[in-house]
């Protein structure tokens, strides 16, 4: 898919909780005497008084510090997430008053899985390239829960990023062209009445993750004429290291194509979140001219994807906020498995 | 906290926003409607940036009620770079040596997240500036 009027990402920010929660603590509470490889080194965790609205207008903050526009300037505020700190009532308009964008703007809080916030993303590209709007903020970010004891556990992680799109002349990486990719499958559910999610076990690696991410790349390197060693960078969801050296190779990619990228190892799965911030991490090391390759993965199930060109604007907005690696880190080790359950909300109080 | 009055603060609460006399140029933070200066009525809104030091702080052991799913946390008083002192919790600091003077900056978290009536409050808190950012 393509705009009429040329889109380009002119703002990006990124936000990691500190806490971090080494993945032998899980371990060493659910699994003493094992000696199975650990999925990640660490993950990352929300502090005591965090949750998706406040991860998001941090990060929000900083996609508007590159983007150097006043809030009042974007006419949409897309809040990508499955960790809604309410059951009603928008995460977008507290987000959008946070930053200074209210009463002129559209809000939203988009439902996707782990693809809400690419989901923000092409929405927002489709608002400025039709000419609606100059700017539209798209977020993807999640306070991810897992049962305790589950192998998810191991990865459910806290963080994202958010992009402010606008037009091309101001763009930090113009959008060549997006494409989504959807089919009902059941990999991964929770209905309302359940704390915490399930995942349909033999849906979750081939026919879910390995093949929307492939139907949506193949889709937009024949819409573009392109194949993987056209791009510089890689970035794809990210829920365990396995499954993106996996589907890495499945497209042709190489491991140094997707490094910058990955983030995973040390803030684990960010679930709508996590492809996001791979694509922030990116965006801290490109140079101009630098071909970016972007795919995103959501149960239930679909993909995004997104060819990217990095520009001269980039090199000089870049220094405007904090990178990724800064995020990273930022870190405070969480010693006790205890006091992750508190952190993390598992303890019931009423 | 009580709803109407967290509704009505929200923009001080969520982005520190406080007000500037344009008689004599002095900000607020809280906002003032009437200068107690020059007694101007002539004030309009002024968002602060957000940066400022460490006055002063200490450590609350007993919260007060609703404030005990956060707690303990600290409590300090930041002066900000343009001039006004504000009182405010201060977060990610677990593993920090708090030393007076140091550089903070304003984030947005959760104040009390479980209020009687079930609503979130989210407010300003000040954090150590994060290393070589902006
Ligand atoms: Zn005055």
């Amino acid at each position: 898919m393509k705009t009429e009027r040329a889109v380009g990402i002119v703002g990006y920010g990124a936000y990691v909780p500190r806490p971090r929660l080494p993945a032998k603590r899980i371990a060493e509470t659910w699994l003493p005497s094992s000696s199975r490889p650990l999925p990640v080194r660490e993950k990352s965790v929300p502090g005591i008084d965090e949750d998706t609205v406040t991860m998001s207008i941090e990060a929000a903050r900083n996609a508007l510090s590159r983007a150097a526009i006043d809030p009042s300037e974007l006419r949409a505020v897309w809040v990508g997430t499955e960790s809604k700190p309410y059951a009603v009532k928008p995460t977008s308009t507290i987000v959008a008053e946070a930053i200074g964008a209210t009463p002129n703007v559209s809000a939203a809080d988009m439902e996707f899985a782990c693809k809400a916030g690419s989901e923000a993303m092409q929405t927002a590209v489709a608002y400025v390239g039709s000419g609606m709007a100059d700017y539209a903020l798209a977020i993807g970010m999640d306070a991810a829960q897992s049962k305790p004891g589950d192998a998810l556990e191991y990865t459910a992680a806290a963080g994202g990023a958010a992009y402010v799109f606008g037009p091309a002349d101001r763009a930090l990486a113009l959008v060549e062209a997006s494409n989504s990719y959807v089919t009902d499958t059941p990999d991964f559910f929770r209905r309302q009445h359940m704390h915490y999610p399930e995942h349909g076990h033999r849906f979750t690696g081939e026919p879910a993750y390995f093949t929307h991410i492939q139907g949506a790349t193949q889709e937009i390197m024949s819409e573009l004429g392109r194949e993987a060693a056209d791009y510089r960078w890689a970035v794809f969801h990210q829920p365990n290291p396995k499954f993106v050296h996996r589907i890495t190779k499945l497209l042709g990619f190489t491991p140094e194509q997707v490094k910058p990228g990955m983030v995973v190892e040390e803030v684990g799965n960010t679930y709508a979140g996590s492809s996001l911030l791979g694509l922030a991490a990116v965006l801290d090391v490109a140079a101009p001219g630098d071909r970016i390759f972007f795919c995103s993965y959501g149960s239930g199930a679909g993909s995004d994807a997104f060819s990217l060109v990095a520009t001269e604007r980039l090199i000089s907005m870049r220094d405007a906020a904090p990178r990724v690696r800064q995020y990273l880190s930022h870190r405070y080790e969480i010693r006790e498995y205890g006091h992750y359950l508190r952190h993390a909300r598992k303890i019931r109080m009423h | 906290m009580q709803l109407p009055r967290y509704h009505r603060l929200r923009r001080s609460f969520y982005r520190l926003e406080g007000t500037r006399c344009n008689r004599c140029d002095r900000l607020f933070f809280p906002g003032r409607r009437i200068c107690p200066d020059c007694r101007s009525q002539d004030v309009e809104p002024y968002q602060f940036r957000g940066r400022g030091t460490l006055y002063s702080f200490t450590n609350v052991q007993q919260p007060p009620r609703g404030f005990g799913s956060i707690g303990p946390y600290a409590v300090g008083m930041v002066r900000l770079e343009e001039g006004p002192l504000v009182t405010s919790q201060l977060t990610d600091v677990d593993g920090v040596d708090l030393v007076i003077g140091m550089e903070v900056e304003m984030v947005t978290r959760k104040i009390q997240d479980s209020s009687e009536h079930g609503y979130i409050v989210y407010g300003y808190k000040f954090r150590p500036l994060l290393t070589g950012a902006r």
